[in-house]
């Protein structure tokens, strides 16, 4: 199953310069005293995650390289780094990043639904980006959220206590540019029994 | 059934201001510097005493790790808090700090006084985005109301709380992985000796703990070890938050005492069963790694540590995941396995090989592709694999399978022949 998170090649097509935006470089300097001053490579996953905020969604071989600059490691530590955790996508993706979680508590509730309609909707197969590039659809391990089964989450949001329904309008929405509501569909505060409090 | 005045977590949904003002309102923060005033050793007394374990699946006796901590060893003292939460399941730190982050925090400054550190990073997982900005919302308030931070609550104590947001990879909640993961590097796990308290964090005294076990704590030095202790059975102490999921009426998460019956727990707070409970087929009772229960043992079981190891399973994070009898059992290990294949960090071989293997074979037995000695052949390799590794995802690879085979083998032979009279 392809992912762009588990992917261990270093995209070669484009070859864009990466600089830090002004207003990243000062974060750094913050990021950067959470941890002893001889131990700034401790810093690796924050500024990853940054350049990858910065460069759309994924990580490019000079987002990597400036990465390495920044905390005088050697590039092959941060693509060390970049390769072995799966939130790091070391291609490109679409504008709305969905990951459906297929991890037996979701798949219980009915997430291989879910995948069927984002397929249909989106317009592309599990793994791949639409052709507008609105939508990388991919299926990921649990991702937390277990008592709100089925869930998928968009960017850095979760969407929870799905039906095939309800996640059809969401991505029917997010095509249309309408604004979509975060978190439990069903309109449960958190993970609380459900029929006890809203009675 | 627990007391409303014996919960630890008055705001586990949500449902009352999660900011410093509400916590407040709940008790947090209201005398902690008389908790600290304790001193250390008497505050490691009292968790001793409280006989509280360790929340985040091991089950370890937390004041005896936090006692491991060298008391003068010249060297920076760690507390790290283990926010990785990836267990299959598991969802219940996630609504402590998003719903009362405060809470942890107390528990962190209070903790981190009895191990004599002035440093705490919690890693909390990378994809609990607004989790992680309502812990760091919440930190920054306590550093405003100086609650944290230099001359901590009064105390005199120096202590400074960093959040840590991680990448996605199951395996830095393992201890050493996560201190790893922490330096920068690969969350490859580390071999023990040397254990964390005495060389962890960059190779300095580091205690690794659950964001509950750390959570329950102020609570547990305020209200008295014996109130706690008094909750549960012996050696199975206190309340406990239960995620439920899968098949049940009303998935939740719930605080509840140690020791409660299964059954009740699912028909009391989950709403029951759907289809009632003879449409049960079996239960996870303790999160993806530990082994499966079928109804026959459900019926009765008690949900604490010792009574479900007593089962051949465990109360691991104690997420119960409910499956009833419209489920494909071997599909829902298999779906495991693909877990554990997909999280295994690749550093030892048998579980770098066996989890592979073990999900190309459990897809196999889904549609009984395979042969009657197969499955002797899989159970031989999951022994193999269990305990041969340098941390305890090969062992949680192995153990949900070994489950299967123990409760379900005729289901799955039943598949073998039925395939073969097809083919033939």
């Amino acid at each position: 199953m392809h992912h762009p998170g588990t992917n261990n090649k270093v995209y070669k097509k484009i070859n864009d310069n990466f600089e830090w935006s002004s207003e990243n470089f000062k974060k750094i300097s913050e990021i950067i005293k959470k941890y002893p001053s001889n131990r700034i490579q401790s810093a690796v996953i924050p500024l990853l995650d940054l350049a990858q905020r910065q460069n759309n969604g994924w990580l490019s071989k000079n987002s990597m390289e400036k990465v390495a600059e920044t905390l005088s490691m050697s590039y092959i530590r941060v693509l060390e780094v970049a390769t072995f955790y799966s939130m790091f996508n070391l291609e490109p993706i679409g504008k709305n990043f969905v990951q459906i979680c297929r991890t037996t508590p979701c798949w219980l509730r009915g997430s291989d639904k879910l995948s069927k309609v984002a397929q249909e909707v989106c317009e592309t197969n599990i793994g791949e980006t639409s052709d507008d590039e609105i939508f990388t659809v991919v299926e990921v391990e649990c991702l937390g959220a277990c008592c709100n089964a089925p869930m998928v989450q968009i960017n850095d949001d979760y969407y929870e206590d799905l039906d095939e329904e309800s996640f059809k309008k969401i991505l029917q929405d997010l095509k249309d540019n309408k604004s979509i509501k975060v978190g439990s569909q069903i309109g449960r505060k958190s993970s609380q029994p459900e029929r006890k409090f809203d009675a | 059934m627990l007391k409303e005045k014996d919960k630890i977590f008055k705001n586990l949904y949500g449902f009352e201001d999660w900011k410093l003002e509400g916590a407040k309102k709940r008790g947090i923060w209201s005398n902690t510097k008389e908790l600290i005033k304790m001193g250390s050793e008497k505050i490691v007394e009292e968790i001793k005493n409280s006989q509280l374990r360790g929340r985040g699946g091991a089950g370890f006796p937390a004041g005896l790790k936090w006692s491991f901590m060298p008391k003068d060893s010249g060297k920076d003292h760690y507390l790290v808090v283990n926010a990785d939460e990836s267990e299959p399941g598991t969802c219940k730190d996630r609504e402590i700090m998003r719903n009362d982050p405060h809470l942890l925090l107390e528990g962190c400054l209070v903790a981190a006084f009895a191990m004599h550190a002035h440093t705490c990073y919690i890693y909390i997982r990378g994809e609990y985005y607004s989790e992680s900005s309502n812990l760091q919302k919440a930190i920054d308030e306590a550093y405003a109301n100086n609650l944290i931070g230099k001359n901590a609550c009064g105390t005199g104590w120096d202590f400074d709380i960093y959040l840590h947001r991680g990448a996605g990879a199951y395996i830095c909640g393992e201890e050493t992985a996560l201190l790893e993961s922490l330096e920068g590097k690969k969350g490859q796990p580390r071999l023990k000796p040397p254990f964390p308290a005495g060389a962890g964090l960059y190779g300095c005294p580091t205690t690794v703990t659950n964001v509950e076990t750390v959570a329950v704590s102020p609570t547990i030095l305020r209200r008295g070890s014996k109130w706690f202790a008094d909750l549960g059975s012996a050696n199975n102490t206190g309340t406990k938050i239960f995620s439920i999921s899968g098949h049940v009426n009303n998935p939740c998460n719930v605080e509840e005492e140690m020791g409660i019956p299964l059954k009740e727990l699912i028909e009391k707070h989950a709403g029951g069963v759907i289809g009632g409970w003879e449409n049960l087929l079996a239960v996870i009772p303790g999160g993806a790694s530990v082994p499966l229960l079928p109804k026959s043992i459900c019926d009765t079981v008690k949900m604490d540590f010792d009574s479900l190891k007593e089962v051949q399973s465990g109360l691991g994070t104690a997420a119960v995941i409910v499956m009833n009898k419209s489920t494909d059992i071997v599909e829902a290990i298999a779906r495991l396995s693909h877990f554990y294949k997909h999280e295994s960090c690749g550093q030892c071989t048998p579980c770098r090989e066996g989890t592979g293997w073990m999900y190309r074979m459990m897809e196999k037995m889904v549609h009984g592709n395979v042969e009657h000695q197969d499955i002797d052949k899989i159970l031989d390799v999951t022994k193999q694999i269990e305990g041969h590794t340098i941390c305890a995802l090969g062992d949680a690879a192995a153990w949900p399978i070994q489950g299967l085979f123990r409760h379900f083998r005729p289901e799955i032979e039943k598949r073998i022949q039925e395939r073969n009279r097809r083919v033939a």
